[in-house]
């Protein structure tokens, strides 16, 4: 059936599959590069357009480190002054890293959360992405006048009903956002470089 | 053999899931949901037609010591061209299943359909084949998460009829053995009383 071995075959025949194979990854890596790209700016698109309030002109990404901890923000103005700020702020879940986008208004409170991604258990931690009581309680969010961990560790985040974990990393992310936020509105406008 | 029972004894005598018990570890890990069992199924089942007539097409030029190697390179391009094509094109199927896709390397069952059929069969008769052993993972699949579903999330293919939770136990990793369990007994059963 197949061919005998021999070390001269053998290696013609690893090396040209290898070859082979390469080239079609190639070529299929070339074609869906810019779909790819595209999908993912949608995404992070929506998303920031989902956390910060209607109309606003929003930036191009930005980069800042609070505490040690880098984060993506961008910055939507409004009649050139400073409205919201969009950061991309990310915590260990229960299964894998949890990124979401956190829209923070310039008087520090929350105007709304979005899960960019997340690797939690599906009907359990997955429902930090659509659980309506458990997200709805971020818009408008005052940090300055309610405590930012769940009720459990006697803060004043509802947690998700059996995903305390999923919850804390949640609002943990939440947190280090408005950390962020405080930084860069404590920074004021002397920042307009890149 | 002719060639509807070259896709039927995929669905029934050579299940992969219920008979051959190949392909355990997605077959767990996905079918949290009626949805996302399927569209693994249907994940692995392309790669699995593909390698299949790929295999058979080279099987006669591979060298027998390194036919191994040969074979999961081939698998682990397709897997990767269905990564990249899933990301760019179905990027909601991508995001609740792109973790295992890159699991479909080690399953078995492909390694196992080119070992045992494609090497030795020409590339209409694998294609075939691969077409129903995959069909047979995809039904299995769905199965498992649509049962899964409805007792752990009280809906089905996403479609919620029941308020509230359901028995969470079964959303989580015991449920997915004890529906894989029951389930085999039911086929086995079938399958031992037609014959």
């Amino acid at each position: 059936m197949a061919v005998k071995s021999n070390l001269t075959n053998m290696v013609v025949c690893l090396t040209a599959t290898c070859l082979i194979c390469s080239a079609i990854l190639g070529v299929v890596y070339a074609v869906t590069l810019e779909p790819i790209a595209v999908t993912n700016e949608n995404i992070l698109k929506a998303s920031i357009g989902q956390v910060v309030p209607e109309g606003g002109e929003i930036s191009a990404k930005m980069e800042l480190e609070v505490g040690g901890i880098p984060s993506e923000y961008y910055v939507s103005t409004k009649d050139g002054a400073v409205e919201a700020y969009a950061i991309k702020s990310q915590t260990n879940g229960f299964g894998g890293p949890l990124i979401l986008m956190v829209g923070i208004l310039s008087d520090g409170t929350i105007y709304n959360t979005s899960v960019l991604s997340h690797s939690e258990t599906p009907g359990l931690g997955a429902k930090c992405s659509s659980d309506e009581k458990f997200l709805s309680q971020w818009k408008g969010f005052d940090p300055s006048a309610k405590k930012l961990s769940v009720t459990k560790d006697g803060g004043d985040v509802d947690a998700i009903t059996a995903s305390t974990i999923t919850s804390r990393a949640f609002t943990l992310a939440v947190e280090n956002a408005v950390k962020a936020a405080a930084a860069l509105a404590s920074q004021g406008e002397n920042k307009q470089e890149e | 053999m002719t060639k509807l029972q070259l896709i039927t004894k995929g669905l029934v005598k050579d299940n992969p899931t219920f008979v051959l018990l190949l392909g355990m570890c997605p077959t767990l890990a996905t079918t949290t949901s009626a949805i996302n069992g399927m569209s693994m199924g249907l994940a692995t089942m392309f790669v699995l037609i593909l390698s299949n007539m790929a295999i058979s097409a080279i099987a006669r030029l591979v060298p027998d010591k390194v036919h191994i190697p040969v074979y999961i390179v081939v698998i682990a391009t397709f897997v990767t061209v269905l990564q990249l094509l899933m990301q760019a094109f179905v990027p909601g199927v991508y995001a609740s299943l792109g973790l295992f896709i890159p699991l479909i390397v080690v399953n078995c069952i492909v390694l196992g359909r080119a070992e045992a059929f494609a090497n030795k069969n020409n590339v209409v008769d694998s294609a075939l084949d691969g077409f129903g052993v995959g069909l047979g993972f995809t039904a299995s699949l769905t199965v498992i998460g649509l049962i899964r579903e409805i007792l752990g999330s009280g809906s089905a293919f996403g479609f919620k009829f029941m308020a509230g939770d359901g028995m969470l136990a079964f959303v989580m990793a015991p449920g997915a053995f004890l529906v894989l369990g029951y389930l085999m007994v039911l086929f086995n059963k079938f399958i031992a009383k037609k014959n």
